[in-house]
């Protein structure tokens, strides 16, 4: 009823090839930007904000994964090895050469590129398992190295200090400057990657994975696009790694660790793969889910459990229906909470005559 | 569609509960803690954060502090830094007056945040060393011996296992291989310059179930004098049966803090798999401890058993001894305030650096903490492995502590 695309008509080639052709699409949007830059900062409490804060990390991160995993079909159990890339780029750049922001995150994503190039050449020989290992094997390169290379990691504690961003020589310090800072990247890594997969190079990425073979004769350079993806993906996983550094105001590889990088895949498939906005369902999920569950633990379970054990029983119950959630929302839905959402939406399409 | 409703109806009551949050009441004071009763050093939090709430819980019993009773905000967080992050704000956002942090990088991402806030953090027994700097670290009390204050203490007791003197002998230094492991790497190295021993490193890949080629080295081609052991998690309780194995006496290795639990040695096999080892302890370990009978005694009189966590001594009494300087720090400041119950992150931490000879009948150093000095003295206690128990051999004892405190004062 409200979603609806009969009776609108493009007439100009600009309205055709709009993000948002359809008037209730421009007002969501619209909705959405006064909603996440008007009313959050001035009703939410800081706290709050730092929920959003971290999701909004989570989220160029998750993208990044989801152009290389969800829309050219390659693997990478790295990605958390680029975000440590970019994050120990930015640190260096920031102290030793006293870069603003405006350049350490350009410069954190551009080598993180460059070394997510050099990590996809295995993608150009091997396939599926085969290139998850590969990438497996980068992301312990890479902290073997950081934790190794006292030139980059800053000495014995590998750890760099990071300068606090600066715009118009005001520092950005609390929770909601940070958020001011933090979103707007994050809404420019949603734009980029709607427009990056609408593209020519987009559409020869989802060629590639749904079927390389085919997608060779018709003329695409499958190898060039296979590591164009390697090096997008690892510009936005730098990307985010420096976002987490500004925001933890430390580059040290051990916020960059495995169990992250299996976090990120996590993202794209529970949000749903191929898909812009299942990369921020997944990244909001992962992300804010924990807590939820931990809140929730907490006041429901003051009335089964007693009081020394409740820490122990939220810690492990939060473990347990976190794991329970996601195995739930991936069987009502396979195709990730994406799909859910579409479902949701074409309901409502032709609500309330659905027959 | 009826899953989809079920969906959104158990996303409003999460939506609901989350909303929520406890705020103070009046007469109350909310601490921090942070644990890691799930992720990779759980043996750890699962039996620290209990001796912790226990403490807390006593104090309580006895009409708490200046009459305010204590509320303890602990939150898991699994030992990722987000979560430590969120939890900080979470308990920033509850009031509370100063902040239990566990892990180093947690501790190095929230050195910052301590600051502006003025939040009192405490980080006993990792972290960074140079945070004993209080002038510099104005808002981070380490309360414990710090890594370097821990590897001078080992160097020492090695010199007095040794015969005094370490000229020409041979130490091996065996540590896990992250920042943490290699913190105390500047004062190993500033020690043999200073005595002539020679000194050898032998880094374990995390995650530490790996040491046989390690092990093998120091047990036979260089046949170390001493051996320093700095290790975590599952580590500790390989290495113990893996020195045994090479036929390397126990009773020639001392463990850092960190590899100086029950749980580490039940990981290696039960007691008598590690008789002779030497450990270094920042809490008394054992249960011959007073506090321990009172808060046994508070337990019999709600008519419950002792929590059997108390049976991990090591960590349990590590987790009263973070409640009892954090809570006493909170003392000297409600007494500071005449008595209010309104005192303030700075209040704490004027009250940190106000404590002094408080040793809770001998499970705590006599530590001293000055705005100056915020580990207190470094004091660490070795204790060795006999029969069926950690048994001490010395008294609270810090090493080379003009040396600590210059490498402290440079950093």
């Amino acid at each position: 009823m409200f979603h609806r695309e009969s009776g609108y008509f493009k007439t100009t080639y600009q309205s055709d090839m709009a993000l948002y052709p359809l008037p209730i699409g421009k007002a969501a949007i619209a909705g959405l930007a006064i909603l996440f830059f008007i009313i959050f900062p001035l009703v939410l409490d800081e706290y709050y904000l730092t929920l959003v804060n971290l999701a909004a990390i989570a989220v160029v991160g998750a993208l990044g994964l989801n152009i290389l995993l969800g829309y050219c079909g390659q693997i990478s159990i790295g990605h958390a090895a680029f975000m440590s890339v970019g994050a120990y780029t930015a640190a260096n750049f920031a102290v030793h050469f006293h870069f603003p922001f405006w350049l350490t995150i350009p410069a954190g994503g551009a080598v993180a590129a460059l070394i997510g190039l050099f990590v996809g050449l295995p993608a150009l020989r091997v396939k599926g398992l085969y290139l998850a290992i590969a990438t497996l094997a980068a992301q312990f390169i890479i902290e073997w190295t950081l934790n190794h290379t006292p030139i980059i990691s800053g000495g014995i504690q590998a750890s760099i200090e990071m300068p606090r961003p600066e715009l118009f020589g005001e520092v950005l310090e609390t929770q909601t400057e940070m958020y001011f800072f933090l979103m707007p990247l994050s809404v420019i890594a949603i734009l980029a990657t709607l427009n990056l997969v609408r593209s020519r190079i987009g559409r020869v990425f989802i060629a590639i994975r749904d079927q390389e073979i085919a997608a060779e004769i018709i003329g695409i350079n499958v190898y060039r696009y296979k590591l164009l993806a390697f090096a997008v993906s690892s510009f936005y996983a730098g990307v985010a790694g420096v976002m987490a550094t500004y925001y933890y105001g430390i580059a040290n590889y051990e916020a960059f660790q495995l169990p992250i990088s299996i976090d990120y895949l996590a993202m794209c498939i529970i949000g749903g793969l191929g898909s812009v906005l299942g990369s921020v369902f997944g990244a909001v999920f992962i992300t804010l889910l924990p807590f939820g569950v931990r809140v929730f633990m907490e006041t429901v379970g003051v009335y089964f459990v007693d009081g020394v054990y409740l820490a122990q029983v939220i810690a492990q119950m939060r473990l347990i229906i976190f794991g329970g959630l996601i195995i739930f929302f991936l069987v009502v839905e396979p195709e990730g909470l994406n799909k859910l959402w579409q479902n949701i939406r074409n309901y409502f399409r032709v609500w309330p005559f659905s027959y | 569609m009826r899953h989809l409703r079920l969906g959104l109806m158990a996303a409003t009551v999460v939506a609901a509960a989350s909303f929520q949050i406890n705020t103070v009441t009046a007469g109350e004071i909310v601490v921090g803690l942070q644990c890691d009763r799930t992720g990779p050093t759980q043996t750890v939090g699962t039996f620290l954060c209990p001796g912790y709430h226990d403490y807390v819980k006593l104090v309580n019993s006895r009409g708490g502090i200046g009459g305010h009773t204590i509320k303890v905000m602990e939150i898991d967080h699994e030992y990722k830094v987000p979560p430590g992050m969120e939890a900080y704000q979470r308990m920033k956002k509850g009031g509370a007056v100063v902040v239990a942090i566990y892990g180093t990088p947690h501790t190095q991402a929230l050195t910052p945040l301590l600051h502006e806030d003025k939040i009192p953090g405490t980080s006993p027994g990792f972290g960074t060393a140079a945070a004993a700097n209080g002038k510099k670290y104005p808002f981070l009390f380490p309360i414990a011996a710090t890594y370097w204050s821990q590897g001078a203490a080992a160097v020492q007791f090695a010199k007095e296992q040794l015969g005094g003197v370490l000229k020409g002998k041979k130490i091996a230094y065996i540590y896990y291989d992250n920042p943490a492991g290699r913190e105390p790497l500047p004062i190993l190295h500033k020690l043999r310059d200073m005595e002539g021993f020679t000194l050898k490193e032998f880094a374990i890949p995390p995650p530490g179930v790996e040491m046989k080629v390690q092990v093998q080295d120091i047990a036979r081609r260089f046949r170390a004098d001493f051996v320093l052991n700095h290790t975590f998690g599952k580590a500790p309780s390989v290495s113990i049966n893996e020195f045994t194995r090479q036929g390397y006496p126990l009773n020639k290795m001392i463990g850092f803090v960190w590899a100086a639990g029950e749980s580490n040695i039940m990981g290696a096999g039960g007691w008598h798999k590690a008789q002779g080892y030497y450990v270094l302890q920042m809490a008394g370990a054992g249960s011959k401890y007073k506090v321990l009978d009172d808060i046994k005694a508070l337990y019999k009189s709600e008519g419950k058993s002792p929590p059997k966590e108390m049976e991990s001594t090591v960590y349990y009494n590590r987790g009263l001894m973070w409640a009892a300087i954090a809570l006493k720090a909170v003392e000297n400041a409600v007494k500071a305030k005449g008595g209010s119950a309104n005192v303030t992150g700075a209040d704490v931490q004027k009250g940190f650096e106000n404590i002094s000879n408080f040793s809770l009948g001998g499970i705590l150093p006599p530590l001293k903490v000055t705005a100056e000095d915020h580990e207190g003295g470094g004091w660490v206690q070795v204790f060795q492995v006999k029969g069926e128990a950690f048994v001490p051999i010395s008294k609270w004892m810090h090493g080379y502590r003009e040396t600590v405190m210059e490498m402290v004062a440079s950093h």
